[in-house]
């Protein structure tokens, strides 16, 4: 009977579950539109986002199987931890709500992300690198993608803009933790393999800006920051999530699928 | 995802425009195998056939996101979580490429997407069946996608050429599913009991169903007449059915599953898989709205349309304003 497993997180095997938890979570919040996007062509775009996070968490976790040497593949990452073992920051699990609030959370996030995966093209981790040149591309995407819409639904109409403004409002606390690094991330920077995320967070804000002002939005000022998804200390969002997405291995749990 | 022969009655009072002498013109270039295009001259009979055939096709696709939509976030690994978001997303690529097609006839999308909205359009009965289990996923990419590709190959020499077009592309795709679906098929049957109870489970379910896609019997059929003689329509629905159970059969035998049919058996003589009888009042109370998942799937759309509403006026909204201030500096 397979159970919850235990990582043994070495700071590689740490660094890389987080990036691929972040791509997981964000990638099946996308998938849920599926089917119910506000126009076909969204239903089109957001699948097509979630497939390229999903293909980056799929190979994260596959290295990360790797850097672990336990012999533990992708699935046993995804299915096998529970609220507690996963990395993600908290944005990424933070519900759909309208469709204003998940435009919002992707260029939020998709921002950050095409920043950082540009950075790693240059980590000395030749897989590490290797993902990143990858995903910047899909990334670089996405923040077209989202930017168009926050455009769109800031200087749209009385109610787009309402709705994109009380997204930005209730998500920007969430922002400060894709920026957040512990110790064990630090030492990684110094061995050329992980990226000094607090020297991105300017570039970031002045991105996010730049949009922002377009949608005629008021970029907020950085208050409380809420963390600990890096952690495992997550929002009550995560764990309906992960029974949603983990339920078919642990019902009948062995099975090849 | 799919086109079924409904077969639904032609209005009675719809006045025929057409002179004789250019009906017979239409009817040799179809006889000669030439493709009809937007532009042409064509009997309104004949546009109306094929904008409701069309537009039948588009919805189902559309609709037919939402069963398998139902598995995507509980898929048991995440290739397989990768491959069905993959092959819902085509779906609705269908959908798309086919309203387009519908709309070279001069019906534009928005009217097409609001007929099925209003539940006055039909889409294929198949997708009023839930699914249950993952194998169901399984089973749908297999047998739906099996049927879908039986009908749909013969289309792609459709006389109305954007549709044909269409489903050479669509055809690629489905054939894709196909095989997807039937090796989640091939890996449950060849795993463990529950596993392999889940797949009988799933056959069981779908397999009467989608022997229904094709449509009635050809005795009660009643205008499949004049869509064969338009080369809309290349075989009855009872050919095709007959060739995918011809089909499918040894694919379930491969599998070690059982087809929920005691009457069925192979005749010697005629080369064919033989079938029992198929109940066809569910099919009509499927078709008439009474299925299991009818008002789920059209309350589902409509939704997603009305939660959607908002962001469509928002993107017109940025759009004329944004010509605004164009046409202003």
């Amino acid at each position: 009977m397979a159970k919850t497993i235990r990582v043994n997180e070495t700071p590689l095997v740490l660094y890389t579950l987080r990036r691929a938890d972040d791509a997981l979570i964000l990638g099946h919040r996308l998938s849920e539109w599926c089917g119910h996007a506000p126009m076909m062509e969204e239903d089109m775009a957001l699948a097509n986002m979630a497939l390229d996070l999903i293909g980056q968490a799929r190979s994260l976790y596959t290295y990360a199987g790797e850097a672990e040497g336990g012999g533990r593949t992708e699935d046993d990452f995804a299915y096998w931890r529970d609220e507690r073992g996963y990395r993600n920051v908290l944005l990424v699990e933070q519900q759909n709500g309208d469709f204003a609030r998940t435009i919002l959370r992707q260029f939020l996030y998709a921002h950050f992300a095409d920043l950082y995966w540009r950075a790693m093209m240059a980590s000395k981790d030749a897989t590490l690198a290797a993902i990143a040149a990858k995903s910047e591309k899909e990334m670089a995407y996405h923040v077209r993608h989202a930017g168009e819409w926050v455009i769109r639904l800031g200087d749209g109409t009385a109610e787009s803009h309402a709705r994109i403004a009380a997204a930005l409002e209730d998500l920007w606390p969430y922002t400060g933790e894709l920026f957040e690094m512990d110790a064990s991330e630090k030492a990684l920077v110094d061995a050329g393999i992980a990226v000094d995320l607090s020297a991105l967070r300017e570039r970031w804000r002045a991105n996010v800006k730049a949009v922002l002002d377009e949608a005629t939005l008021t970029t907020p000022a950085d208050g409380w920051m809420q963390k600990g998804g890096r952690t495992g200390i997550h929002s009550e969002h995560l764990g309906h999530l992960l029974a949603e997405l983990q339920h078919v291995q642990h019902t009948i749990p062995g099975a090849v699928w | 995802m799919y086109t079924q022969a409904l077969n639904a009655k032609p209005d009675a009072g719809e006045p025929q425009l057409e002179d004789a002498a250019l009906l017979e013109a239409f009817q040799a270039r179809i006889d000669a195998e030439d493709r009809i295009e937007p532009n042409d001259r064509m009997p309104a009979a004949y546009r109306k056939t094929l904008t409701r055939q069309i537009s039948q096709h588009a919805h189902s696709e559309i609709v037919g996101m939402l069963p398998e939509g139902n598995w995507i976030t509980r898929a048991p690994s995440l290739r397989r979580k990768a491959a069905l978001l993959a092959k819902v997303q085509d779906e609705c690529g269908h959908g798309l490429y086919l309203y387009a097609a519908a709309e070279t006839l001069g019906t534009s999308r928005e009217e097409l997407v609001d007929q099925l909205l209003t539940g006055k359009a039909k889409y294929s009965s198949i997708f009023n069946y839930p699914t249950l289990t993952w194998a169901d996923i399984g089973a749908i990419g297999w047998l739906v996608d099996g049927a879908a590709i039986m009908n749909q190959i013969p289309l792609c020499r459709c006389s109305y050429g954007p549709y044909a077009r269409a489903m050479i592309r669509v055809c690629k795709e489905e054939s894709f599913h196909q095989r997807q679906g039937y090796e989640i098929m091939v890996t449950l049957s060849k795993g463990n009991e529950a596993q392999r109870e889940m797949a009988q489970d799933a056959l069981n379910r779908w397999w009467w169903p989608c022997l229904m896609m094709f449509g009635p019997p050809d005795a009660a059929s009643q205008h499949s007449d004049q869509s064969t003689k338009w080369k809309i329509k290349r075989f009855s629905n009872d050919e095709l059915r007959q060739k995918f159970v011809d089909a499918t059969v040894p694919q379930a035998h491969y599998l070690g599953l059982t087809l929920p049919d005691p009457d069925l058996k192979f005749n010697e003589q005629t080369g064919h898989w033989e079938y029992g009888a198929i109940d066809w009042d569910e099919f009509k109370q499927v078709i008439a709205g009474n299925g299991p998942c009818n008002r789920d799937r059209l309350a589902a759309r409509n939704k997603a349309h009305a939660e959607g509403a908002w962001v469509r006026e928002a993107a017109l909204a940025y759009a004329e304003k944004r010509h605004a201030r164009k046409a202003a500096a």
